[in-house]
């Protein structure tokens, strides 16, 4: 038993011979729950993830043995925790419409049965390792979860429970330990969050993870244990954005982590969500849920630790052999928390006051994504994506920086594109993708084999028509030849009718692979087509002129996922409005080009 | 323990006073210090150890004698008494009267810092705002539980901005009790009479509290007024029911009062000496706006704040964009053409319009026009850039027509009278009107079943 030495903000120095660095204790008459981030001597400094307001000096202290830990079981789905995995629901019920100090709830809920099922290929005497599947149980409709032997154990399996319905703290089977003891195992487990949960080996990310976004899957992909991170300035709509990438990607689970951010922005996903369908599942969405929620107001401290608590969470999942896609909004509002401890420890400074282990922070994180060959043997991976909120949309601040190091998708969201709402705002000129060739092997295996070449003719459009606007803003557009001009109006068709993509408007707001070809494609065709009659004489100004042109900027909302057939027709509609130009200026439109 | 007075303060510089040797304080606590002139200070604990205890005194550390300075601990956080008398009031920074009347007494008190809500039990706000502001209802809504902020400059008419918007702002159709606080930080004696006066001509003062710091008042009270003010905002809206609307001006000065305590304290600085807490400290006070769900009350905010040099990238409107749920830009350049309320456009948005307007708020058609105006005004600013290099007579028609769209935008969409209240059906119309001088096939935003109702005026009056 230690006491309380001096409260400075959420940092709490203390007397408290032996405590380890990175151990939990509980402070004070209001019980409330810290870590343990330095030692001196019989001293120690502690950061309290709850509001310190209250606290004096020489009030007790008490450790609790174990370091930052997440509770990994059924019952993680659907809900809603905080930065150190207390249940927003449960609190609420516990303290009212204000988070209470010093309450604790379990993470996962005592009184629910979970309906177990042993696994058919274990017997008593078998040999158990960690990772292993010992058995199922159906957290929610769409999600089978397998519950896994805790990482690092080895021995021999005694008893496995029959098949039946349990409580998390109702024992499903016995195993003896190599060095003899017996030991429970449970419907849960628990594991430190600043420690990367193990895996069997490390594979090469190899399949896209679709978001239903034209501008990401189209033309940044990612991939499924990929590292990716959305920059923007405020009001490009970030959020936005990872909204819909939580509502819409082909992961298994996804993870959401509001790290300092808006309340009113969970409060959105909990209502919107249990109401929308997986287009893949056909699942409400909230079922491979979860929210992990330290909102801007709520203490500092569990800000910094949310980030780890969703990822650990997701390492879990991953090690199901599930996809799993953590989406952290805002990783800038995690590195300011650490930058706040700093200052208050009175750690030198580097960069904007930031402490200099932040690049190696970041780098540490953003390795805890991966597809990986599980314990147990199957496939997994984890998808981390972070938003990341530079002050005055400057990219060179050094969260940003740093972040660019170590992702290999970089969504750089641009003021001037919100502004003009075009959304999303990802610039086409700053993002990148470095998994486009793995992306393009997927696209010609499962939707048309000239992808990559659309792809790279729609970029090379996008590049032609920045060079020429800038002609243009300097000199007007009468300065451009007929075929340049004709660039511009391509750009433009893929712009609007490709890139831009409306969140809120229900046809919209999803594109299906198939979907997203299919639009590439047409607005190619309308290009090329069009070049072919410029090359036979047809003026410019009868082709700009053409009604085809709003057409097809319309066809990314007339047109849902599943009218892929429709949507197709357009094709002869292009040749149909073409067919007189070509007939007139003495072709047919028949013509091979 | 509220009884001793102590004796020990060892330094007292920019508005902090160090104690020594006082035992057993907690953090927060409230003080009161007595100076060798038997006058008393208002003071909160801001660091607390066996050696030293830090206060942050609100009225400052200026003339204060070490060796005369007495030091109650009163053993309770910093609390603001609550009862429904206190509609009407006036009061300073740390709840004291400011209007020459008895000071407000109830049982019912409050620790002003409050508590974060849970975020589970927030409700979505998305009940439509009408302000009579075009710029505002047609382009950026207004819901109510939301924060939107007013970015202005110096020299800029927010004061007549946000009077308007006090005056003219309800929900079409809803006659529930509500109240207004007004929360001042260093405004000038002149900016205090001018919104005294309109509230008072707008009759809404028996519904209004307010809390006023004006510029010659100590600055570091500035940093628990929108404290105080808040948990009176809360006690109208989640006790008495109310619908609230918050208005903090302005929030330039409560973050530059933060600066210079955190500089006295020594705090690691990030950008432009701001502490790199800025942020939440920033997000505790803008998040107490917002519903909570079975209760019938509900806190709007608009904090105003004067951009330092126009620039929106400076700490101040920087750090409140990313917490608030949008912002009104104003700008200097439709000023200077005399357009009242000269609200910059694309700069401005409003996070939450999306849920709270439409058939059911609005109209059907309100979200496309207001995407559609956005985007065409942008394509208009382009080429009124490129009219500016090569001169309009260069321009093709079509550009032409699109430079005669961004006037009328700004002089009649955006432009209106001060006491020019209009209702969502006419800023929506105007909204038509102005679209109309566009070819339908430069409205590719909006859909054909809407282009052919609403265009060139046709059938709008059957929509109302």
């Amino acid at each position: 038993m230690g006491e309380v030495l001096e409260i400075n903000g959420p940092i709490v120095s203390i007397r408290l011979p032996s405590v380890l660095n990175g151990e939990q204790v509980r402070l004070g008459r209001l019980s409330l729950i810290g870590e343990v981030i330095a030692r001196e001597g019989d001293q120690a400094l502690v950061q309290v993830y709850e509001s310190t307001e209250g606290m004096a000096p020489g009030e007790r202290v008490e450790a609790l043995g174990h370091p930052l830990s997440v509770e990994l079981g059924p019952g993680l789905l659907g809900q809603i925790v905080d930065g150190v995995q207390r249940p927003l629901h449960a609190l609420q019920a516990e303290s009212g419409d204000y988070m209470a100090r010093g309450i604790q709830v379990p993470a996962l809920d005592r009184d629910t049965l979970w309906p177990f099922l042993p696994s058919e290929t274990l017997a008593p005497g078998d040999t158990l390792t960690g990772g292993q599947i010992l058995g199922t149980v159906q957290e929610t409709p769409s999600i089978l979860h397998r519950i896994l032997v805790p990482p690092g154990f080895e021995g021999e399996l005694l008893e496995l429970a029959p098949p039946g319905n349990y409580r998390l703290e109702q024992a499903v089977g016995r195993a003896r330990t190599r060095d003899g003891n017996t030991v429970k195992l449970y419907l849960y487990q628990r594991w430190p969050v600043r420690v990367p949960r193990p895996y069997g080996k490390r594979n090469d990310a190899a399949r896209p993870l679709m978001t239903g976004q034209r501008i990401l899957d189209t033309f940044f992909p990612l991939l499924k244990g990929g590292k990716g991170s959305v920059p923007g300035p405020f009001g490009a709509g970030k959020t936005i954005l990872q909204h819909q990438i939580a509502r819409w990607s082909n992961a298994d689970i996804v993870i959401y982590v509001g790290c300092g951010e808006r309340g009113n922005e969970l409060v959105d996903i909990l209502d919107s969500f249990p109401r929308l369908t997986d287009p893949y599942s056909k699942r409400p969405l909230m079922e491979r849920t979860l929210l992990v929620a330290n909102t801007s107001n709520m203490p500092v401290v569990a800000r910094e630790a949310s980030i780890y608590v969703g990822v650990t969470i997701a390492e879990y999942y991953r090690d199901q052999g599930y996809d799993v896609v953590m989406v952290a909004d805002s990783t800038s509002r995690w590195a300011e928390a650490l930058r706040e401890v700093s200052g208050r420890l009175g750690q030198m400074p580097v960069e904007e006051g930031y402490p200099a282990y932040l690049a190696s922070r970041i780098a540490a994180f953003y390795e805890r994504a991966g597809r990986v060959e599980t314990l147990a043997g199957n496939t997994g991976s984890v998808t981390l994506i972070g938003a990341v909120s530079p002050p005055g949309g400057d990219f060179s601040e050094p969260v940003t920086s740093h972040t660019k190091e170590n992702v290999q998708v970089f969504w750089a969201l641009s003021k001037e594109l919100a502004d003009a709402r075009h959304y999303p705002a990802v610039d086409w000129n700053e993002s990148f993708s470095g998994y486009v060739t793995e992306a393009a092997r997927w696209w010609a295996q499962e939707v048309d084999a000239d992808w990559e070449a659309a792809r790279s003719k729609a970029m090379a459009l996008l590049a032609e028509d920045r060079e020429l606007s800038r002609i243009v803003n300097l000199v007007g557009p009468e300065a451009l030849s007929s075929a340049q001009r004709w660039t511009l109006q391509a750009a433009t068709l893929i712009r609007e009718g490709l890139l831009q993509q409306n969140a809120l408007d229900p046809v919209d707001s999803f594109c299906s692979p198939q979907k997203q070809y299919a639009l590439l494609a047409l607005m190619l065709e309308i290009h090329r087509e069009g070049t072919r009659l410029l090359a036979r004489g047809v003026p410019v100004q009868r082709l700009l002129a053409m009604p085809l042109l709003a057409q097809a900027l319309r066809l990314k909302h007339t047109y849902s996922s599943d009218q892929l057939a429709e949507l197709l027709e357009f094709g002869n509609e292009i040749r149909g409005a073409l067919a007189p130009l070509h007939s007139e200026y003495g072709h047919s439109a028949e013509d091979p080009p | 323990m509220s009884i001793a007075e102590f004796r020990t303060a060892s330094v007292a510089r920019g508005g902090l006073l160090y104690m020594r040797a006082v035992p057993d304080v907690g953090l927060g606590e409230r003080v009161l210090v007595r100076d060798h002139a038997n006058r008393t200070r208002n003071g909160q604990v801001i660091r607390t150890g066996p050696d030293v205890v830090l206060i942050q005194v609100f009225e400052g550390t200026d003339d204060l004698d070490l060796e005369r300075t007495w030091v109650r601990f009163l053993d309770t956080p910093f609390q603001m008494p609550l009862a429904p008398t206190v509609l009407g009031r006036v009061f300073n920074g740390v709840g004291a009267p400011a209007d020459q009347r008895p000071p407000l007494v109830s049982a019912l008190k409050r620790d002003v810092n409050g508590a974060p809500v849970n975020p589970a039990a927030r409700a979505y706000p998305k009940e439509f705002i009408q302000t009579g502001l075009s710029a505002i209802d047609g382009l950026n809504s207004l819901v109510r539980g939301q924060k939107l902020p007013v970015f202005s400059s110096s020299g800029l008419p927010h004061n007549r901005l946000v009077a308007q918007l006090v005056r003219q702002a309800r929900l079409p159709g809803d006659d529930s009790g509500f109240a207004v606080v007004f929360a001042a930080m260093g405004i000038s004696h002149s900016d205090a009479r001018f919104f005294r006066e309109s509230f008072d001509d707008s009759g809404v003062l028996r519904n209004l509290v307010m809390f006023v710091n004006l510029a010659d008042d100590p600055p570091i009270e500035r940093l628990i007024l929108p404290r105080t003010a808040l948990t009176v905002a809360e006690y109208l809206a989640f006790d008495l029911d109310l619908h609230v609307l918050v208005v903090m001006t302005d929030m330039t000065n409560y973050a530059e009062a933060l600066r210079e305590v955190a500089t006295a304290k020594g705090d690691v600085p990030s950008r432009k000496g701001y502490p790199g807490y800025l942020y939440s400290d920033l997000a505790e006070i803008y998040e107490r706006a917002g519903r909570i769900r079975d209760r019938h009350g509900s806190i709007t905010m608009v904090p105003v704040l004067s951009m330092p040099s126009d620039d929106i990238t400076h700490p101040i409107p920087d750090l409140t964009g990313y917490i608030t749920e949008g912002q009104i830009v104003l700008g200097r350049e439709l000023h200077h053409k005399g357009i009242y309320p000269p609200i910059n456009v694309p700069p401005s948005l409003s996070r939450l319009m999306k849920d709270g307007i439409g058939a059911d708020f609005t109209r059907e058609d309100h979200a496309q026009v207001a995407t559609q105006l956005y985007a065409s005004y942008a394509r208009a600013l382009d080429i009124r850039n490129l009219a500016s290099i090569i001169g309009a007579e260069e321009l093709s028609q079509i550009d032409r027509q699109y430079l005669a769209f961004a006037e009328a935008f700004e002089q009649r969409f955006v432009g209106q009278g001060e006491d020019e209240d209009r209702s969502i059906v006419e800023t929506l119309t105007l909204g038509w009107d102005t679209l109309s001088m566009l070819p339908k096939s430069e409205l590719t935003r909006i859909s054909e079943k809407d282009l052919a109702r609403y265009h060139n005026g046709h059938e709008q009056d059957s929509a109302a």
